[in-house]
């Protein structure tokens, strides 16, 4: 295909130069694509790109690193929060954060989550949660709401059967390590400006030392929730954000 | 020359004295029995303060580990020390840190299992240590020190092993020689690596903040194409083999002549040196081979011993007979080989060494 010469003063958007050309495995609608958008206009934007490492999860996001263009560790299932703690200790200098999903930050990961934050690493959780385990087709996650069909809880999901869905993001803020903890989407265009501001403030935090800054990413999985995309954006609104209420939890400003 | 600079240090407490000395970057760690003085002493001697190495206790032994995967992603000499039950835990670790090729150096000062166990000396976790120990076709470097000297001398032939072939080294230690004291001679302050220096000798893989002047490195253990992923582990076990050529080391002490051979490691080994001064004693030609890395395992050594006459082999180990598999593959049938062990943390003496070696092998012929 031949390339198309757009003239500076026609361009409206153009892509970050930190997302690589490499083709996104991502399905189509998913959300991940649009938050390693923002994630990498947020670290072009700080003039971040030499100074930061990022730690990619087990999970669908577990290539974030074929996506966008800085260090990379890929960790343990569970573990980033850990991998990232050592990080930034021994390069309190540089821009570190982790990119995980539900089953990994908030189920197998919930201890090093909880821990690195008590502590107040001075780090970025950015949280992909879409109540569902996406990569391995679609099992129950810690935040699958009830009623939820799932292919582990295929008759919805019952309490008295698989338990109930949490919300980490209310129980890291109230540790004293934590600065920040918000609560986005990316299902509107209005709502990916609030979660790039979000994004940036909580990198803003990270490198001002402030403690532990979380993410959390109310986010679609059309293919796991077997929708479309639009449609699942409306099942987003109308499910997902009455349980997972957007907004800032915490944000301390000192 | 500078005097030198000689201490009375439990084993575990000189860990501690030799991560600092050899320029160690951090240490994360949890506290576990019988080693707990490793992270005590280096929280006592606040080397944050002076070579700028970070102390971290973790909140557990899986996460100790993973800070160890990131820290040695960047570069940096990392390490932790833990026993036996907190190894276990630490094992999903190890894996991730052979698949993906990160130096650093862990400690196990080896308790007796399965389970909890005891909190006794044990050799029970050879199999763990030198037989991979996790999922996936790998080895560590294992060394194993049989005095507080060696628990010194070894950090630093660890952390050099572990970068000379960018795979996790274990000093695979036990209670007794974690708890017990004796005079060590410290080595001189070595300077820790500055970033520019990591930022050049590691470029082509370690996570410094990528430049402009190269590409984004990753550190990984995952690549989904079969094809690749058996590139990657046949590149793996070359790097192993290269390990068995060059990595070998072992003690032999009056194997020249011996009719009969202990093959024995760390503690046992010290215990059994005193057995071959015994059996010298009573007229019986015994010689002790000691490995000093338990993988690679001195099975050339060994095998020659057979080869020129030797009439048995007794493998003394504090376990139920785990090394004896490796010493038997050596010896391939040309002599008997026996295992003699105490568990459940007890020790041998050097005579109860001897009674079995008398019952086991010379007796028998």
């Amino acid at each position: 295909m031949a390339e198309v010469e757009i003239k500076q003063e026609n361009m409206v958007y153009g892509k970050s130069k930190l997302i690589l050309p490499n083709v996104m495995h991502y399905c189509p609608g998913c959300s991940h694509g649009t938050v390693h958008k923002l994630v990498a206009e947020v670290i072009e934007e700080m003039g971040l790109e030499h100074d930061t490492i990022g730690v990619s999860p087990v999970g669908c996001s577990v290539f974030a690193y074929n996506y966008i263009d800085v260090d990379w560790a890929e960790a343990a299932h569970g573990r980033a929060c850990a991998v990232a703690t050592a990080i930034k200790r021994l390069h309190p200098e540089k821009m570190v954060f982790t990119y995980q999903g539900d089953g990994d930050l908030s189920a197998i990961g919930t201890a090093e989550t909880i821990h690195a934050a008590a502590r107040g690493e001075n780090i970025v959780a950015i949280y992909i949660n879409n109540a569902i385990y996406g990569m391995t087709g679609g099992q129950m996650a810690p935040t699958t709401l009830l009623g939820m069909k799932t292919a582990t809880t295929p008759y919805g999901r019952d309490p008295k059967l698989n338990g109930y869905p949490y919300k980490i993001a209310q129980m890291l803020a109230h540790l004293d390590g934590v600065c920040y903890v918000t609560r986005q989407s990316v299902h509107t265009a209005a709502n990916v400006r609030k979660c790039k501001k979000a994004i940036r403030h909580a990198f803003e935090n990270a490198m001002a030392g402030k403690g532990f800054s979380l993410v959390e990413v109310v986010s679609t999985c059309n293919s796991g929730w077997k929708m479309s995309p639009v449609a699942s954006n409306e099942w987003l609104e109308k499910n997902m954000l009455p349980f997972y209420e957007l907004g800032d939890l915490k944000d301390n400003k000192e | 020359m500078a005097e030198k600079e000689v201490k009375l240090m439990k084993g575990n407490e000189v860990i501690a004295h030799a991560a600092i000395r050899y320029g160690c970057d951090g240490y994360f760690g949890y506290p576990i029995t019988p080693q707990s003085e490793v992270m005590e002493t280096l929280m006592e001697l606040k080397p944050w303060e002076t070579t700028g190495m970070v102390v971290l206790q973790a909140e557990s032994e899986v996460a100790s580990v993973n800070m160890v995967y990131g820290g040695a992603a960047t570069g940096k000499r990392v390490m932790t020390s833990s026993s036996s039950p907190g190894v276990s835990l630490m094992s999903e670790g190890l894996s991730y840190l052979a698949g993906a090729e990160l130096p650093c150096v862990i400690v196990n000062c080896q308790r007796g299992g399965p389970g909890l166990g005891t909190i006794q000396p044990s050799q029970g976790d050879y199999f763990q240590a030198c037989k991979g120990g996790a999922h996936g076709d790998f080895h560590l470097i294992v060394l194993a020190p049989n005095s507080v000297q060696e628990m010194h001398d070894f950090v630093g032939e660890a952390f050099d092993l572990a970068f000379k072939y960018r795979n996790p080294a274990m000093i695979l230690a036990d209670g007794a020689i974690g708890q017990m004291m004796e005079k060590v001679v410290l080595a001189p302050q070595r300077p820790r690596k500055t970033n520019e220096e990591i930022a050049e000798e590691c470029k082509s893989w370690a996570l410094t903040g990528k430049p402009a002047s190269r590409d984004r490195n990753v550190v990984t253990s995952l690549e989904l194409k079969s094809e690749i992923m058996e590139q990657i582990n046949l590149r793996l076990q070359a790097k192993y083999k290269a390990m068995e050529e060059n990595e070998v080391r072992y003690e032999a002490i009056q194997c020249d002549d011996a009719e009969y051979v202990i093959v024995a490691f760390g503690s046992s080994a010290r215990i059994c040196s005193a057995t071959v001064e015994m059996a010298r004693a009573e007229g019986i030609k015994l010689g002790l081979l000691r490995p000093i890395t338990l993988y690679p395992f001195p099975k050339n050594p060994i095998r020659e011993l057979a080869e020129r006459g030797v009439k048995g082999f007794l493998s003394a180990e504090l376990n139920a007979g785990q090394m004896v598999e490796d010493v038997r593959l050596a010896v391939g049938g040309l002599a008997p080989v026996e295992h003699y062990g105490r568990q459940g943390g007890m020790m041998f003496s050097p005579d109860e060494v001897l009674a079995a070696l008398k019952e086991k092998l010379i007796n028998k012929r």
